[in-house]
C-alpha cells in the first residue's frame, strides 16, 4: 500500500469516527427530551418500570386530554398558567432587551467614569444564585404587596436578565465599526437615526440571541416563581408542574405532558428567531 | 461650493493638547492635502472639520457659516473614510442614496442622483450588490459615490487609499484627480503618503506634532522646504540631511570633510554657526549621470567610495560615503557600479538647502 492510500484510509476512518462521536453526543443531548415526550404518552406503570421499558407498549394522549379537562377531572388551569407565563416572559424580555440595548450601547461606545467597575458589578450580580434571593425578595414583595402579581415576577426577571443582555449586546455593538455611525451622521442622520438606521440593523442578530436567552430564562425559571406566586393570578407553567404532585403520589405522566406543552412555544420561538442569528452581517463594511 | 477656514483651532484630550492653534484657509474648489506622520493631528483636524470631534478652541468656518458647534449633518460635507464605512446591510445603490433618503427626497430624485454618480464612477453594474461582494477598489469607489451623490460643499477624505495595494492605489489616485476635475468642489484630503499629497493637491499642508510646518503648492514645498522636517518628509528618496559647521566660505562636516559654502547662503550665515546641510538625491549624482548635468551652475565634484546600489531599471540609487555619512544619489542612464567602487559625485550646490541646527528653519529666507 502506498502512502496516498494509507492517508486516504486514515481520513475515511477519521470521518467515520467523527460521525459516530457526533451521534453519541447528539443522543446524549436529545434523549432526555425524547424521554419526556415518550413518558407523556405512556401509562405510569411503564414509566416506573424497572428495568425500563425502552419500546412503549401503548401510547395515548390521555394525559393531554386530562390536563385540559377542568379541575376535578385531573385537570389543571393550564391555560391560566400559559397566559401568565407568556405575559411575564414576553414583558420581562422586552424590558430587559430595551435596557440591555441602551446599556450595551453605552458600554460599547462611550467612555465614562467607573465603566469597568460598573460592568463587573453587573456580572457579579449574576453570581448570586436566584434561590438565595428568594427569601429576602419574598419579604420585600410581601411588604410592597406585590406577591402573586405579574408585576412582581416581571421586575424580578428583568433584574435577573439585564446584566446578561447588557453583556451580550455590548459585545455585538463592539463588532459594529464606529465609522459606520459616523458615516451615517455625515450622511445627514442624527445620533438617534444613525443608531436605528445603521447600528441597530447590524447588531440585530446579537440582540435577537440576547432576546432568546432572556425569554428562555424567564420561561423556565422555577425557584423564584415558586416562592413569589400563589394562585392562578400569576403562577407560571414551571410552577404549575407542582400541581401534579399530591401528598403521596406524583403524576409523572401529567407532569411530562405539561413539560411538553412548555417546551413547544420555546422551541417554536427559537426556531423563528434562529434565522436572525446569522453572524457575519457586518462583513464588507470596512476593509477586509 | 465653499471655502473652509480654521482659526486658532485647538484640540485637547483632557490636559493633552494634540492640535495647537492652527490656522488654515482653503479656497473655494481648492484641493488641499493634509500630510504628516501618524500622530501629527491631521486626522483629528479633519474630524473636527467634519464635526465628528468636538473642538476645544478656535473657530471653523465653512463658507460664511461658523460651524463650531453644528452636528455633522448640518455642515453639508461628505467624507470618505479609510475603512470605506459602507453600510453592509444595504446594496450599493442604497448606500449611495442613503443621504438623500434621510433628507426625505423622493424615490425618483434618489434613483436619478444615484444613477448619475454611478455613471461618473463606473458603478452601474454593481448597484444591486452588497459591499461584501465588492473588491477593495470597488468599495472605495462606492464610498466616493456616496460622497458625491449629495453635492456637498466640501469633500473630506481620510486616508482613502491606505487600504489598497500599490497598483490600485495609483489607479484610484488618478480617479480621484479626475473626479475633482469633474465635480469641481473643495476637497480636504488627509494622507500620510507624501506622493499622494504631491500628485493630487493644489496645496499641501505639512503637519507635525499638532502644528502646521508649512503650507504651499507641491512644487514650493518640494523646492523650498521651510524646515528640516519638511525637507526630510517631502520627496522620495529622502533628502540627504547632514550636520555641518560654517567655516570660512565652506561647510565643515563632522569628520573634517568640507564642501564650498553655497553662494546663495553666503550672506545668511556666520562662521561657526551650526547648520544642517540638505541636498536632494536628484542634485547629487555621479558626474555625467544627473538630471541637471551640463547646465548646473555651481557644481562641486568629489570622488567617494560606493557603499551600496539599488538598481530601479531606468535609474540607480547610489549610496556613497562622504564625510563619514551615507549619502543617497540618483544616477540616470545608470552604469554598473559595485560597492567599494570609487565614483565621482557631483554636488549641485545651487540646489542645496541649509537649515539652522537650533531652530531647524530654512536659512534661505
Amino acid at each position: 500500500m502506498n502512502e496516498n492510500q494509507t492517508n486516504r484510509l486514515k481520513q475515511q476512518a477519521l470521518k467515520i469516527g467523527h460521525l459516530v462521536g457526533l451521534f453519541i453526543a447528539m443522543a446524549i443531548i436529545c434523549l432526555p427530551g425524547l424521554w419526556i415526550v415518550l413518558s407523556s404518552l405512556r401509562p405510569t406503570v411503564e414509566i416506573m418500570a424497572k428495568p425500563p421499558v425502552w419500546i412503549p407498549q401503548s401510547l395515548s394522549f390521555d394525559a393531554y386530554v386530562a390536563m385540559f379537562s377542568g379541575v376535578g377531572q385531573g385537570g389543571i388551569p393550564v391555560l391560566d398558567y400559559f397566559r401568565n407565563s407568556i405575559i411575564i416572559s414576553v414583558t420581562s424580555t422586552v424590558i430587559a432587551l430595551a435596557i440591555g440595548m441602551a446599556g450595551g450601547y453605552a458600554f460599547a461606545r462611550y467612555q465614562f467614569r467607573g465603566k469597568t467597575a460598573i460592568f463587573l458589578g453587573f456580572m457579579l450580580t449574576r453570581t448570586v444564585p436566584g434561590i438565595a434571593l428568594s427569601l429576602p425578595l419574598f419579604f420585600v414583595y410581601a411588604k410592597l404587596g406585590i406577591i402573586d402579581t405579574h408585576f412582581g415576577l416581571i421586575i424580578a426577571y428583568v433584574a435577573l436578565n439585564v446584566p446578561f443582555t447588557v453583556w451580550l449586546i455590548d459585545g455585538f455593538f463592539r463588532q459594529v465599526p464606529r465609522d459606520l455611525a459616523e458615516a451615517a451622521q455625515i450622511d445627514g442622520c442624527t445620533r438617534w437615526q444613525a443608531f436605528w438606521q445603521v447600528e441597530f440593523p447590524l447588531a440585530r442578530s446579537g440582540i435577537a440571541s440576547a432576546g432568546i436567552f432572556a425569554f428562555l430564562i424567564s420561561w423556565n425559571e422555577f425557584a423564584l416563581a415558586s416562592q413569589l406566586t400563589r394562585s392562578t393570578n400569576s403562577k407560571t407553567l414551571p410552577v404549575g408542574l407542582l400541581d401534579y404532585t399530591a401528598e403521596f403520589t406524583i403524576d409523572w405522566r401529567g407532569m411530562c405532558a405539561l413539560a411538553v406543552v412548555m417546551i413547544i412555544p420555546a422551541l417554536t420561538l427559537t426556531f423563528i428567531v434562529q434565522k436572525h442569528l446569522v453572524s457575519g452581517l457586518t462583513s464588507g463594511a470596512v476593509k477586509g | 461650493m465653499a471655502t473652509v477656514s480654521l482659526k486658532n483651532l485647538v484640540k485637547k484630550y483632557g490636559s493633552l493638547e494634540v492640535v495647537h492653534a492652527i490656522n488654515l484657509d482653503v479656497a473655494d474648489r481648492e484641493f488641499v492635502a493634509l500630510v504628516g506622520p501618524s500622530g501629527c493631528g491631521k486626522s483629528t483636524t479633519l474630524r473636527m472639520i467634519a464635526g465628528l470631534e468636538a473642538i476645544s478652541g478656535g473657530h471653523i468656518h465653512i463658507g460664511d457659516r461658523e460651524v463650531n458647534n453644528l452636528p455633522p449633518r448640518q455642515r453639508n460635507i461628505s467624507m470618505v473614510f479609510q475603512s470605506y464605512a459602507l453600510y453592509p446591510h444595504m446594496t450599493v445603490a442604497e448606500n449611495m442614496g442613503f443621504s438623500l433618503k434621510i433628507a426625505g427626497r423622493s424615490q425618483d430624485v434618489i434613483a436619478s442622483a444615484v444613477a448619475d454618480a454611478a455613471k461618473t464612477l463606473g458603478l452601474e453594474e454593481l448597484l444591486d450588490r452588497r459591499p461584501s461582494q465588492l473588491s477593495g477598489g470597488q468599495r472605495q469607489r462606492v464610498a466616493m459615490g456616496r460622497a458625491i451623490v449629495r453635492h456637498p460643499d466640501v469633500f473630506l477624505f481620510d486616508e482613502p487609499l491606505s487600504n489598497l495595494d500599490a497598483k490600485l492605489r495609483m489607479q484610484m489616485r488618478t480617479e480621484i484627480k479626475k473626479l475633482h476635475a469633474k465635480v469641481q468642489s473643495t476637497v480636504i484630503y488627509v494622507t500620510h503618503d507624501q506622493v499622494e499629497a504631491m500628485t493630487l493637491a493644489d496645496r499641501i499642508v505639512i503637519m507635525r506634532d499638532g502644528h502646521i510646518e508649512q503650507v504651499g503648492p507641491p512644487e514650493e514645498v518640494f523646492r523650498r522646504p521651510a524646515t528640516r522636517f519638511v525637507a526630510g518628509f517631502i520627496g522620495s528618496p529622502t533628502m540627504n540631511l547632514h550636520d555641518a559647521v560654517v567655516g570660512d566660505s565652506k561647510l565643515i562636516f563632522g569628520n573634517g570633510d568640507t564642501l564650498p559654502l553655497p553662494a546663495q547662503f553666503r550672506d545668511r550665515v556666520t562662521a561657526g554657526q551650526k547648520v544642517i546641510f540638505g541636498l536632494r538625491p536628484d542634485d547629487l549624482y555621479p558626474t555625467g549621470h544627473g538630471i541637471h548635468s551640463g547646465e548646473a551652475a555651481e557644481v562641486h565634484a568629489v570622488e567617494v567610495p560606493v557603499s551600496l546600489t539599488e538598481p530601479l531599471g531606468n535609474e540607480t540609487l547610489v549610496f556613497a560615503e562622504f564625510a563619514g555619512q551615507d549619502w543617497i544619489s540618483r544616477m540616470l542612464n545608470p552604469k554598473t557600479l559595485r560597492s567599494g567602487d570609487k565614483v565621482e559625485l557631483s554636488f549641485d550646490l545651487s540646489q542645496s538647502h541649509l537649515f539652522d541646527a537650533q531652530s531647524e528653519k530654512s536659512l534661505r529666507g
